[in-house]
């Protein structure tokens, strides 16, 4: 998690620092002499990337840090008067309590650990959690939900409010539909399969289904084999303990998904942290390994892993994979991907971050990602060369104890997966690919120029849009359900403290008309909430940005 | 006065160098060998611990060179017994097509026979029509369909407790719902005892076949003041009149368990899992428990089966009656088979059968039982041997071949698998 108090000066020096380091990496070592940069790499930067790698970190202006904070006092205190007038019987206790019989045990949760949930999140939950009843397509049906005791309770009106415009589901592209040609095979094998499996992929859960299931990933990414799981989270916890384990050690970016930190901690090696997507962080770590050994014995370390995600789900920001390839080659570490958000979203033909650099997927060792977000199915998959894959189905927690996928949901992601190669005979996988595209940098363009701080890389279909304030956040979300648009909020945990942020997913279903719509509603809101903090709202001015390797093409 | 202080001086120097003629030679000795001694120590190296720190590039860059990592995965051996696996093509009903054979499935968790059924197929196909396949997001962002919500309240209707909550990977809900109420992070959910807190068990013990004693237990928790966490995978829809459990087989207050966790992939047919109990605790779960927050909800066709398939169970009370009567059946003919014992209670639908005699080593032992399941499934019955993963488990099980029961199977069927594992069992083992 990013250090919470890094707001303003930290943060502004950590990325000047990048900057400068950028100008000095790139090669304008004549300038300045320095040439150390550039001779440790080894090779000049300028033909590590082959197009540009624009991704903004905006730093909001100083008044809003401070009004962060007050809002977050003031909450507090009201909480802390809250409590008061609850333990004094002065207001209503609505909370669930302990069973009469088993007061005197010992209490099952802290009561502190509550504070925060009771006092500032129970006042805005009626922003989350919200049920719908259709498809979640680029369209869908919420129910309406209203509260009668201020989010402690909630009941249905039986209404329910049609044609909310979906900005918060995983449908990078678009196949989430009911449409019956598309779901035509899903349908008979459904029929023919039923829906559960009922046994261990060790026993007798491998179906003809799964084998067919696991080639086509393999072919679809390239790689010599693949196998795959019935939950994406569960993919990242149960096997990357199987693969590394004790005097081994992890170098983890600092935003990583919650699943590949438990599947972490659950293996036992020891885990070492960067700072987000930095490559001088990851490689001082790198060295210090190398050099220095286990702790406390210095003995070498029995292996090296490196794990990093291809899109930053609440940054939107993009690994940066050709730099990330050439320190692991140069020191012997390995490296395990997880494409959850970016396999399908980025990419020429939609095949991931890898495609996306123009690299060959022999050059990562583990390539992780889900189903659930581009193909809109279920379930995840590890791929690599055959004996990693070989090692996996004998040694891992999924293979021997878990129920494997359903087959529906199998066909599913063949289905659209077929699509996307072109081997169903049509040219549509590449037409949402190049759709995605075309929306994601429209919607991005059009939010700089309205003035709001966007978070991330211009091809990153995830677009986060920082609020700051604690109380914008309910307002945000509930004025723009009342504009008939669904959108997504995160605070704290989630965030650091003092940046919360509305995220938008950009789906290659939403047509131009729609994207209009959310933007002209955007614009209204940001004018009313006072949104607009960006102090460069003509996306203009290079020299502002982080742009690392635009200055080399000399 | 600089006078009397030069006296002074001279007079000591008078002094010194008296005392050196007079002094006897062996102390002059000793002294002039303490002074070399001191000389020498002062001008020797001292003696340091060797600092990396105190490496030059040059050696710094030699290091990085020389390391060799372990490589990434250590070679599997060809034969490993998991890689040669079953492919089964189609379903995996009641008739089941194991490697191009057709068999009478005994190693399936179909119990209630539903994974087959017509309707809970065709509720299916209805929610697929409404809702397409996946959810495309986790509970907390438009990812809570109101399926889910309806399942829940009926698994909390069926179950008696005032909520439940769902997962969508069954072996991700005891492994979410432990974590969320301790602070550690390195409980193994499949093993009964935790520290302090918590009693976890299962209802009927998987690897073993036998039930937990949960009336003692309840009266161990009150005497300790322990919760109780029980895991139900395999006597939900099971177990009890009506299927409720070991609870209701105990005739045991439901509130009096602190929480029940269970997952729908064997009864109930279908995929994921669920956990049971008062609001005060499952509450909790949905903000802290991972598999559910951080985690793409269960796609809604699979939400739609489940309740049709508690549906099923609802209406047909008696399929709990025929399938324990069954297992006892089939318990009594599996008995006095010479080189395998039965483990297990009678009224399991999934027991054991073990070498009595191992044969030294656990490889040979698994190898012999796969020698006996290889001639059952030439013969038209499809078992398997129960899989663990060797390395993790704290009390490694002997290796055992699972049989499993279910409603679908005829007295005919339950007839030919025993005869048949009796003649396996002689021409393999005898």
């Amino acid at each position: 998690m990013a250090n919470p108090s890094a707001v303003c000066n930290g943060h502004l020096h950590h990325h000047h620092h990048q900057k400068q380091n950028n100008l000095l990496k790139s090669g304008i070592s004549k300038k300045n002499g320095i040439t150390k940069g550039t001779k440790k790499n080894g090779v000049s930067n300028g033909t590590l990337y082959k197009k540009t790698f624009i991704e903004h970190f905006e730093q909001a202006p100083m008044y809003v840090a401070v009004f962060t904070f007050v809002g977050f006092a003031v909450g507090t205190i009201f909480g802390y008067l809250r409590d008061f007038m609850r333990a004094w019987g002065l207001e209503k206790r609505n909370i669930a309590t302990e069973r009469e019989q088993q007061k005197d045990f010992v209490p099952l949760y802290q009561d502190f650990e509550n504070f925060y949930t009771r006092n500032l999140y129970l006042r805005i939950r009626d922003n989350w959690n919200r049920p719908i009843c259709s498809v979640p397509g680029p369209q869908f049906d919420l129910m309406e939900r209203v509260t009668d005791d201020y989010n402690w309770t909630f009941r249905f009106t039986g209404r329910t409010i049609k044609n909310v415009i979906n900005m918060g589901s995983y449908n990078y592209l678009g196949f989430a539909e009911t449409d019956v040609n598309a779901l035509k095979t899903v349908t008979i094998e459904l029929e023919k399969y039923g829906t559960g499996v009922c046994s261990t992929r060790q026993e007798m859960g491998t179906l003809d289904k799964h084998v067919e299931l696991e080639k086509l990933v393999a072919t679809f990414l390239g790689v010599e084999d693949a196998m795959v799981f019935g939950m994406g989270f569960a993919t990242n916890s149960m096997n990357i303990p199987a693969l590394v384990g004790k005097g081994c050690l992890i170098l983890s970016d600092e935003l990583n998904h919650t699943s590949l930190v438990l599947g972490a901690r659950l293996s036992g090696a020891t885990i070492r942290i960067f700072k987000h997507n930095n490559m001088q962080s990851l490689e001082k770590l790198l060295r210090d390994a190398i050099i220095y050994g286990q702790p406390r014995t210095h003995r070498a370390w029995r292996k090296i892993i490196i794990l990093v995600e291809g899109i930053y789900s609440m940054e939107g920001s993009i690994v940066r994979l050709p730099e990330i390839v050439s320190l692991k080659n140069k020191y012997k570490a390995y490296l395990y991907l997880d494409e959850a958000h970016s396999i399908g979203a980025v990419g020429a033909t939609g095949r991931g971050v890898v495609e996306y650099f123009g690299m060959s997927p022999n050059d990562v060792d583990v390539l992780m990602g889900t189903f659930t977000k581009s193909f809109g199915a279920a379930g995840g998959y590890i791929a690599g060369k055959k004996d990693l894959v070989d090692f996996l189905r004998t040694h891992s927690h999924s293979a021997v104890y878990a129920t494997s996928m359903c087959p529906p949901v199998a066909e599913q992601i063949i289905r659209a997966m077929r699509c996307l190669m072109g081997l169903d005979g049509t040219t549509q996988g590449l037409q949402r690919v190049r759709q995605l595209e075309k929306n994601t940098r429209y919607f991005r363009r059009k939010l700089h120029e309205m003035g709001f701080i966007i978070y991330g890389n211009d091809d990153s279909p995830v677009v986060p849009l920082l609020l700051y304030m604690p109380g914008k956040i309910g307002a945000f979300a509930r004025r723009m359900l009342e504009k008939n648009i669904g959108v997504v909020v995160v605070g704290f945990p989630a965030t650091p403290i003092t940046e919360s942020r509305a995220r938008f997913c950009v789906s290659a279903a939403h047509t131009r008309e729609m994207l209009d719509t959310v933007l002209n509603a955007l614009d209204e809101l940001g004018d009313f909430l006072h949104l607009k903090y960006s102090r460069y709202s003509k996306s203009s001015h290079p020299e502002l940005y982080e742009e690392s390797r635009l200055e080399l093409e000399d | 006065m600089a006078a009397m202080a030069g006296v002074g001086q001279q007079w000591v120097l008078v002094e010194m160098v008296q005392a050196f003629y007079e002094a006897p030679a062996y102390h002059l000795i000793l002294e002039g060998i303490l002074i070399l001694w001191i000389i020498r120590l002062l001008f020797s190296k001292t003696y340091k611990l060797q600092e990396r720190s105190d490496l030059t590039l040059k050696e710094k860059e030699e290091l990085i060179e020389e390391w060799q990592p372990e490589p990434l995965v250590p070679p599997v051996p060809k034969d490993h017994p998991a890689l040669n696996y079953n492919i089964v093509s189609g379903p995996p009903t009641h008739i089941i097509t194991v490697n191009g054979k057709e068999c009478i499935n005994f190693a399936s968790f179909n119990f209630l026979g539903l994974l087959n059924n017509e309707k809970v197929k065709s509720a299916a196909q209805s929610s697929l029509k409404k809702y397409g396949v996946g959810t495309c997001g986790p509970r907390g962002f438009y990812g809570t369909f109101d399926v889910h919500l309806e399942l829940e309240e009926r698994l909390a209707k069926f179950m008696r407790t005032e909520e439940a909550i769902i997962y969508s990977y069954g072996f991700a809900t005891i492994a979410s719902a432990i974590p969320a109420y301790s602070k550690r992070g390195d409980i193994n959910p499949r093993k009964a005892r935790v520290t302090r807190r918590f009693i976890v068990v299962e209802g009927l013990y998987m690897n073993r076949g036998d039930i937990c004693p949960l009336p003692e237990l309840i009266k161990l928790k009150y005497k300790y003041k322990v919760r109780i966490f029980l895991e139900e995978s395999l006597s939900f829809g099971v177990l009890g009149q009506h299927g409720r459990g070991i609870t209701e087989h105990f005739g045991i207050n439901i509130d009096d368990i602190d929480l029940i966790s269970a997952n729908m992939e064997n009864s109930l047919a279908s995929i994921g899992g669920f956990c049971c109990g008062r609001s005060f605790i499952i509450d909790h779960q949905r903000l802290s428990g991972q598999g559910y927050c951080f985690s793409a909800s269960l796609p809604p066709l699979l939400a739609a089966a489940a309740i049709e398939a508690l549906n099923i169970m609802e209406d047909n009370p008696d399929i709990f009656q025929t399938l324990r009567a069954k297992c006892e059946r089939i318990h009594k003919a599996l008995q006095g088979i010479s080189g395998l014992k039965v483990v297990g209670e009678s009224f399991s639908p999934a027991l054991h059968l073990q070498l009595e005699e191992s044969c030294g080593s656990r490889e040979n032992d698994v190898k012999l039982l796969k020698r006996v399941v290889d001639y059952c499934m030439n013969s038209g019955i499809a078992l398997t041997q129960a899989r663990y993963l060797e390395k993790e488990e704290k009390c490694l099980p002997p290796p055992s071949i699972r049989v499993v029961i279910t409603v679908e199977q005829t007295e005919q069927e339950l007839d030919k698998a025993a005869s048949l594992l009796k003649e396996a069992a002689q021409s393999v083992l005898n």
